[in-house]
């Protein structure tokens, strides 16, 4: 649900984390006056919107509108990651309305660089015929699963996220995480279906020629090993 | 018979919109003789799976 801006006449008369002693369930705003807890959220909240927006000012912006939504909920939470999930879906859609009201005024030209089809890096993959070429051919990995246990996995992941080009990395965002369906995307930003599906595509060629380089190509067995 | 190259777009796409008959038949007979395609597909589903996890972990902690 959209949380709708407060006032500051809600916001509380104490700024004080508020105790009932009849229960364990605290609004917001005290585990928020929790130092430390915010410093890390903040921190985590700015990763989580700069990956989104990709500009560190909109990032601060809806991470400092998001908190401050948060400050004056009212909302009753039990534990610290249940206020952090709560306060991140509330950054989600801040950064939905920034996605939203930049689009206006983004150059439709620039998005269309990204669609060209046909000048797709990835055809130096591929021969003539469009056969997989013999050093690019798909390799099987080597127990994926057990990598989704790995932070150092995450950490490349991580890297090969940032890698995206721009406007890859913005339609891949939409669709995976804000779990916008394409004709949302299309609509928001002013582009086709077709082209829509070109970047995506882009975005998990890249993403998994990454991870194979970085991480499951034949050179990385000693990473593995880190837990 | 489709290409490696059109069989690539194809599973990207099959995660967009849902394919016609003939595109899931062409597919499944190339995936048939093609194991280049076949880990392509696979590493595609893996892909899938981690981001949702990164996402869902960004919710409850660093991953």
């Amino acid at each position: 649900m959209l949380v709708t801006s407060v006032s500051t006449a809600r916001l509380p008369a104490a700024f004080a984390p508020m105790t009932d002693p009849a229960s364990t369930a605290q609004p917001a705003a005290a585990a928020l006056w929790d130092t430390e807890f915010l410093t890390e959220l903040r921190r985590d909240m700015t990763r989580f919107a700069e990956l989104q927006l990709r500009d560190r000012a909109s990032a601060e912006d809806a991470v400092q509108e998001a908190l401050a939504d948060a400050m004056a909920g009212a909302r009753q939470f039990a534990g610290r990651s249940a206020v952090k999930t709560w306060v991140l879906s509330i950054l989600r859609h801040k950064i939905i309305d920034q996605i939203r009201s930049r689009t206006r005024t983004i150059n439709i030209s620039s998005l269309a660089g990204d669609t060209d089809d046909g000048a797709d890096d990835f055809d130096a993959l591929f021969t003539a015929s469009g056969h997989w070429r013999a050093e690019d051919i798909p390799r099987a990995w080597a127990d994926p699963e057990a990598s989704l246990s790995q932070q150092q996995f995450w950490a490349v992941f991580d890297v090969c996220l940032h890698d995206l080009p721009d406007n890859t990395a913005r339609v891949f965002m939409m669709r995976e995480h804000l779990g916008f369906d394409t004709p949302e995307i299309c609509q928001t930003l002013g582009i086709s279906s077709n082209n829509c599906w070109v970047i995506l595509h882009r975005a998990r060629m890249q993403l998994r020629l990454c991870l194979e380089k970085r991480w499951f190509g034949a050179d990385v067995g000693s990473r593995k090993e880190v837990r | 018979m489709l290409s490696c190259k059109e069989v690539t777009r194809l599973l990207s796409d099959a995660e967009e919109r849902p394919l016609e008959l003939r595109e899931r038949v062409a597919l499944r007979l190339h995936l048939l003789i093609c194991h280049g395609c076949t880990n392509f597909r696979r590493q595609l589903i893996f892909l899938r799976r981690s981001a949702r996890r990164y996402f869902g972990r960004d919710e409850g902690g660093t991953p």
